[in-house]
């Protein structure tokens, strides 16, 4: 037994390896100076923050911080709050209309966000929400919601009908039902929206390549971008302008590495 | 509950009135993506540039022109590529690791959060991140088949090694996803089927095959939709490592449509461009759904 369990613990830390690699060799050039130019395999003999600083500074990535932050806890305040109420009719009331929102939101779900870029760029325009906070957040809610609905539709469904006609009896309107009787039991079905949806506003590149174009608007993505081509023969401080990105999304892992992994199983397997 | 109450609460219980809370959803639905989609209809008919004021009705003419164009078609094949071998990749490769990481050894959750974590990565930042492996001058392979003897490769110069390689970099990235979900798949099997079959003598094999196969059904059925529609859509990874180059031969449709838009002004064809990709996606998703519905009716 114990044979088979070296073996095994032997085969994951080669997978582990393999899958690590890419990360390693670009810590390996973020941390390098300029001047060593040894294999990017070989560890930096004196490893150096500078590349970090540089691209911190050059990149104006606090500011690209504070623009994500912005946009992702915008989109998933948003996105929580308005498909949780727009499920709760859905999953309560038998009826026609609820098959025919279903059946749209679904249609809604087929849409893929490249297909239609172009006339939304116009509708975007018009709107006067090109290279503003609200014009990206509200693209990126609408992107996020269809999924929403049917995770929150999914998990109304499975609260008791039997509270919802309690709390009727006892003299409380349908809207102080939801409020007080079935939001408090979401708890779970929020916290995957919150981790699926936070997720995909945070690394999302290709709304904001469209619509936010001025330099003080831009995203993390955006920044790194930048980086690869304004800077392509610095790639030192591209590669530290990387690792900065993907710190925060690591160190949230770390912290919530249970919710995470629950959260984006529900969110692909319902 | 008594007859009289539930004649009393249940009529509430059902007013329309609720459906207000489905109005915000649906204004976005409206303005954002149904009114899009019609617009998008309408400009695929049209020579538009994408920013002047007039534009031709030019009928049927940008579909024509789809089929003739070598650089759509190309964009095509790598795009049915990147979702259908993508989908058929990731499965299999994240089925393996679900049934070695299922298995218990020492370090096996450290395993299980390496391959996990790209999956929370940008695919733009794990594509940049790989064109530090994949540069021909100073690149991490090319400094490997150095100390092997062997001549350094110009990865990304090549169009049809270059979509292999996007398949390769991108599966590795959300191969986790397709993990964690047969872990689940795997973990709602009861560990009684496994022993009554193995008391009958069953193979390792055939308990694979009658057992955790047709259990893990559902499970195999949503990863490869799941997979499909983000392979077809695949646009981060290609944009950090090839732009859809070399000339146009790593493209996929999306990134097509974001250059004849953005980098070539042809927004009347690329809004053509546009409603195939959403016509592709759909009749793509709604045959896998049927297919895996007919499926388990078989089952």
């Amino acid at each position: 037994m114990y044979i088979r369990k070296i073996l095994l613990a032997l085969l994951g830390s080669v997978i582990a390896v393999v899958h690590a690699v890419p990360l390693y060799i670009a810590l390996t050039v973020a941390l390098k100076p300029a001047r060593d130019l040894s294999s990017r395999w070989r560890p930096p003999k004196s490893p150096t923050l500078e590349h970090f600083r540089f691209a911190w500074a050059e990149g104006d990535l606090l500011r690209a911080f504070a623009n994500t932050l912005l946009i992702t806890s915008a989109t998933a305040l948003l996105v929580v709050v308005v498909s949780a109420i727009a499920a709760y009719p859905i999953a309560r009331i038998r009826s026609g209309v609820s098959t025919v929102a279903t059946n749209a939101v679904l249609a809604v779900m087929m849409i893929p966000s490249l297909s239609v870029i172009v006339p939304l760029y116009s509708v975007m325009n018009r709107l006067g929400g090109i290279n503003t906070y609200w014009g990206i957040i509200l693209v990126l809610t609408t992107g996020s919601l269809p999924l929403a609905i049917f995770l929150y539709a999914n998990f109304i469904k499975a609260v008791p009908k039997e509270l919802d006609e309690a709390a009727i009896v006892d003299g409380c309107g349908a809207v102080g039902t939801f409020l007080r009787v079935v939001l408090p039991q979401l708890r779970p079905v929020t916290a995957t929206v919150l981790i699926l949806k936070g997720l995909g506003a945070w690394n999302n590149y290709h709304f904001a390549l469209y619509f936010l174009q001025k330099p003080e608007l831009r995203t993390v993505t955006l920044s790194i971008a930048g980086f690869f081509t304004e800077y392509s023969s610095d790639l030192n401080a591209a590669s530290a302008a990387a690792l900065l990105a993907v710190l925060p999304v690591l160190a949230a892992f770390m912290l919530l590495q249970k919710q995470f992994i629950a959260g984006l199983t529900d969110g692909a397997v319902k | 509950m008594p007859a009289a109450i539930r004649k009393r609460v249940m009529p509430q219980l059902r007013r329309h009135r609720l459906y207000l809370l489905c109005l915000p959803a649906f204004v976005l639905f409206a303005v954002f993506e149904f009114y899009p989609l019609l617009q998008g209809i309408r400009l695929s008919f049209t020579d538009w540039n994408g920013f002047s004021q007039t534009y031709r009705f030019v009928g049927f003419d940008n579909y024509v022109r789809l089929f003739h164009d070598v650089r759509i078609t190309t964009a095509l094949r790598n795009t049915l590529i990147y979702g259908l071998a993508g989908a058929a990749a990731q499965n299999v490769w994240g089925l393996l690791y679900a049934l070695l990481l299922n298995l218990k050894f020492p370090g096996r959750e450290w395993v299980r959060a390496v391959i996990y974590l790209p999956v929370l990565i940008s695919g733009l930042i794990i594509g940049y991140i790989w064109y530090f492996l994949l540069q021909y001058d100073g690149g991490a392979l090319n400094d490997a088949l150095a100390l092997l003897g062997a001549a350094p490769v110009d990865w990304l110069a090549d169009g049809t090694r270059a979509v292999g390689l996007i398949l390769l970099v991108s599966s590795m990235q959300y191969v986790g996803q397709a993990m964690v979900i047969y872990l689940a798949g795997l973990q709602s099997i009861p560990a009684a089927y496994y022993e009554a079959a193995a008391i009958d003598g069953a193979t390792l094999w055939r308990r694979f095959v009658h057992i955790t196969l047709p259990l893990l059904a559902p499970a195999i059925i949503s990863t490869l939709i799941l997979k499909l529609i983000g392979g077809l859509q695949l646009f981060d990874v290609i944009m950090a490592l090839t732009s859809g180059g070399p000339g146009f031969g790593s493209h996929s449709i999306p990134t097509l449509i974001n250059y004849l838009y953005f980098g070539n002004q042809n927004a009347g064809y690329s809004a053509a461009l546009g409603i195939a990709l959403f016509a592709l996606i759909l009749s793509v998703t709604l045959l896998t759904g049927r297919l895996a519905r007919r499926k388990e009716v078989e089952a």
